[in-house]
C-alpha cells in the first residue's frame, strides 16, 4: 500500500506545532547545569519536596479514586433534577484559575471557614498548611479529569453485561465490583494517570491553601519556582528536569498497556 | 403468564402458558417483541399490567406491586450474541452465577467444571472468550446459564451469531443440552427450522400478539398468518366457505373439496399450481388468470410469483421456466384441483 502523504500547509502548520513542544524540552535539558546536578538532586530541600510531592499526589490520586468513581457513577447512570448543574459544578475545578480554587478551599475549610471552623472546633482538626492540606487542595483541582474520563467510560460500556451478570443472581454490589469496574478497567486506569499528573503539577491552590512549608507542604513544584526567584535559579533547572523525567517515566510506562498506543 | 406492556412502538400484549419439561420456541418476524418477552420474564423489562408467575410464585404483578429483581428470579438466560464476560476465562465465566448464588470458590470451580465437561470444552477452561470459535461461545453461554442450576432456560436467538456451517452441528448440541435440562425452557427465534428441531411446541407471534400456538407439525401444516405461509412456503388465503366453494374478500371464489360454511383459512402448495400460457381446460376446478412478476429458485425447482386478483406462487420445474419463458413475465393462467385445497377453520 503506498503511504499518504500529507499536504504541504498541514505538513508544516503540524511541524510548528510539535515544535512548540519538542524545543521548550529540548531548553530544559541543553540549558541545565549537569556540574550542579548532583548536588542540587541530593540535597535535602530536594529529596523532601520530591517524596511530599509524590506522597501527596498519589493520595489525592487514592481519594479521587474513592470518591470520583461512585460520583462517575451517580452521573452516567441516574437520572436526578440538578444533575447537570451539579456536573458542571464539580467539573469547574478543570477551567477554574487554581489559586480561585484554593482561595475558595480556605474559604470552606480554613480555620474561619465554613466547615473549617466547625472542624477546628469540634475536632480540633485544621488543615491548611498540613500535608492533609496539600492532598486536599491536589484532589480538588484534580479529580475533575478522572470523574469525567470514568464517566465517559461508563457511558460507552456495554450495559448488557450488567444485565446478563443479573439474570446470573449477581447483586448490585457484585455487578458494580465484578463486571463493571474490570470491563471499564482502561478508562479507570487513564483517569487515575490523568489525575495523578494534574496533582503532581498542582502549584496554585496548594501555595494558597496549604502555604509553602518546606518538608509540610513545599511540593516539587512550589520548591522549583521558590529556586527560581532564589540566587541560583539554576537549580530549579534539574528540579524541572527531574518532574519532566517523573511525568514521562509514567506516560511510556502505561502507553503500551493503557493508553492505546498504535 | 400474562404480560402486557409497551415499549417504544412496540406493544406487547401476551399470555403464555409453558408447562415443566416443556421445550417452547417463541417464532415471529424481527421487532414482533419476542426478545422483549424474554427480557420482562427476567424481569429485565417492566411490565406495565398483568403478572409474570414461575411455579405458583408471582415474580411480577404491578397490580400487587409485586417485583422479584432479576438476580432473585431462578432464570438461566442465553443472550444473542452470549455476552460473555470478557475479562474472565471460561471457568470463571461459567463459575459466575454459582459464586454470586454464594458458592465458595473451590465448589464453584469444582461445579463450573462438571459443566464445562458437559459441553466439551475441559481443554479450553482457561480460555477468554474472545480465543474461542462462535460455536465455543456458544456453549459457553449455555454451561454459564445453567450451572447455577435454574427453573427456566431462557434462550435468545442462541444461533444466530454463528455463520451456517456451524449452525448445524451447535443445533444438534443445543437439543441434546436441552433435552438433559428438566426445568422449563423458552426459546426465541426468527428461523422456523431451528424451531421445529429444538421445540416441542411453537408459539408464533407477531407485533407483540399472540398468532398461533402448537405443534411443529400443526403449525406447519395449518398456518394461521401470512408470515407463518410464507415461512412454511405455501399460499394462504382467509374467506367464507359455503359448501365446496370458498369466496375470498376480493370477490374470487376458491373451489375447495373440503369447505363447508364459517370464516376459514385456505392452503394451495405452489407445487399443486400447474401455470399455463394459454387457458386450459380441463379437470381442475380453479382456473385463475394472473401475470407473472418474479421468479425464485427453491432447491431443484423455480417459484413463480404471480399478481392477480389474488397473488399466488407456482412451483415449476426450471424446464418448464425455460419453456413457457416465465422469468419474462406477461400473462399465464393456472390451474388447480379442488381437492389439494385444504381448508380449516379461522
Amino acid at each position: 500500500m503506498r503511504r499518504e502523504r500529507a499536504p504541504i500547509w498541514i505538513a508544516i502548520l503540524a511541524a510548528i506545532g510539535a515544535a512548540f513542544f519538542v524545543v521548550p524540552l529540548i531548553g530544559l535539558v541543553v540549558k541545565t547545569p549537569w556540574g550542579d546536578a548532583l548536588q542540587s538532586l541530593t540535597s535535602t530541600d530536594t529529596m523532601e519536596a520530591l517524596k511530599l510531592s509524590l506522597i501527596a499526589s498519589l493520595s489525592a490520586t487514592a481519594v479521587s479514586l474513592v470518591l470520583g468513581v461512585p460520583l462517575a457513577w451517580i452521573y452516567a447512570r441516574i437520572d436526578f433534577p440538578g444533575r447537570t448543574v451539579l456536573r458542571a459544578l464539580t467539573t469547574l475545578p478543570m477551567v477554574l484559575p487554581p489559586v480561585v480554587g484554593g482561595i475558595a478551599l480556605f474559604l470552606a475549610f480554613g480555620r474561619r471557614g465554613l466547615v473549617g471552623s466547625l472542624l477546628d472546633t469540634t475536632f480540633g482538626i485544621t488543615l491548611p498548611f498540613t500535608t492533609a492540606g496539600v492532598v486536599f487542595a491536589e484532589t480538588f483541582v484534580a479529580m475533575p479529569f478522572l470523574v469525567l474520563t470514568v464517566e465517559a467510560g461508563l457511558r460507552s460500556m456495554d450495559r448488557r453485561y450488567e444485565a446478563a451478570a443479573r439474570t446470573l443472581g449477581a447483586r448490585r454490589w457484585t455487578v458494580f465490583t465484578r463486571v463493571t469496574l474490570p470491563l471499564i478497567a482502561p478508562s479507570l486506569v487513564a483517569g487515575a494517570v490523568l489525575c495523578w499528573a494534574r496533582a503532581l503539577g498542582e502549584f496554585g491552590a496548594t501555595i494558597t491553601f496549604a502555604g509553602n512549608f518546606p518538608g509540610v507542604t513545599q511540593t516539587m513544584p512550589l520548591a522549583v519556582y521558590l529556586l527560581l526567584e532564589s540566587n541560583h535559579p539554576e537549580g530549579s533547572f534539574i528540579l524541572s528536569l527531574l518532574l519532566l523525567l517523573v511525568s514521562l517515566a509514567v506516560l511510556v510506562g502505561l502507553r503500551h498497556r493503557w493508553l492505546g498506543s498504535a | 403468564m400474562e404480560v402486557r406492556t409497551a415499549l417504544g412502538a412496540l406493544r406487547l400484549d401476551m399470555k403464555v402458558q409453558i408447562e415443566e419439561g416443556e421445550v417452547v420456541a417463541l417464532l415471529g418476524p424481527n421487532g414482533a417483541g419476542k426478545t422483549t418477552l424474554l427480557r420482562t420474564i427476567a424481569g429485565l423489562v417492566p411490565i406495565q399490567s398483568g403478572h409474570v408467575e414461575l411455579d405458583g410464585e408471582i415474580l411480577e404483578e404491578p397490580a400487587t406491586g409485586r417485583y422479584v429483581p432479576t438476580e432473585q428470579r431462578s432464570i438461566g438466560f442465553v443472550f444473542q450474541d452470549y455476552l460473555l464476560f470478557p475479562h474472565l476465562s471460561v471457568l470463571d465465566n461459567v463459575a459466575f452465577g454459582l459464586r454470586a448464588r454464594g458458592a465458595g470458590r473451590a465448589e464453584a470451580g469444582r461445579r463450573a467444571m462438571e459443566w464445562i465437561d458437559r459441553v466439551g470444552l475441559e481443554n479450553r477452561a482457561g480460555s477468554k472468550p474472545a480465543e474461542l470459535s462462535g460455536g465455543e461461545r456458544q456453549r459457553v453461554a449455555l454451561a454459564r446459564a445453567l450451572a447455577p442450576d435454574p427453573r427456566v432456560l431462557l434462550l435468545d436467538e442462541p444461533l444466530a451469531a454463528l455463520d451456517a456451517t456451524t449452525r448445524v452441528a451447535v443445533r444438534r448440541d443445543l437439543k441434546m443440552h436441552l433435552a438433559s435440562f428438566s426445568g422449563v425452557r423458552l426459546l426465541v427465534t426468527h428461523d422456523p427450522l431451528e424451531a421445529a428441531t429444538v421445540a416441542d411446541r411453537l408459539i408464533v407471534m407477531e407485533e407483540g400478539k399472540h398468532v398461533q400456538t402448537g405443534t411443529p407439525v400443526e403449525v406447519t401444516e395449518h398456518p394461521r398468518s401470512r408470515y407463518v405461509a410464507d415461512l412454511v412456503g405455501v399460499n394462504l388465503y382467509r374467506g367464507q366457505a359455503d359448501h365446496g366453494s370458498v369466496l375470498m374478500p376480493g370477490g374470487q371464489v376458491l373451489a375447495a373439496a373440503g369447505a363447508e360454511a364459517g370464516e376459514v383459512f385456505a392452503v394451495i402448495h405452489p407445487r399443486a399450481v400447474s401455470v399455463h400460457r394459454a387457458k386450459p381446460e380441463g379437470s381442475p376446478r380453479n382456473v385463475w388468470h394472473g401475470r407473472a412478476h418474479g421468479v425464485e429458485l427453491y432447491g431443484d425447482r423455480a417459484r413463480v410469483m404471480i399478481e392477480g386478483e389474488a397473488p399466488i406462487v407456482a412451483e415449476v420445474t426450471p424446464a418448464a421456466l425455460a419453456e413457457l419463458k416465465l422469468a419474462d413475465g406477461g400473462d399465464v393462467w393456472l390451474s388447480f384441483k379442488a381437492t389439494d385445497v385444504s381448508v380449516y377453520p379461522a
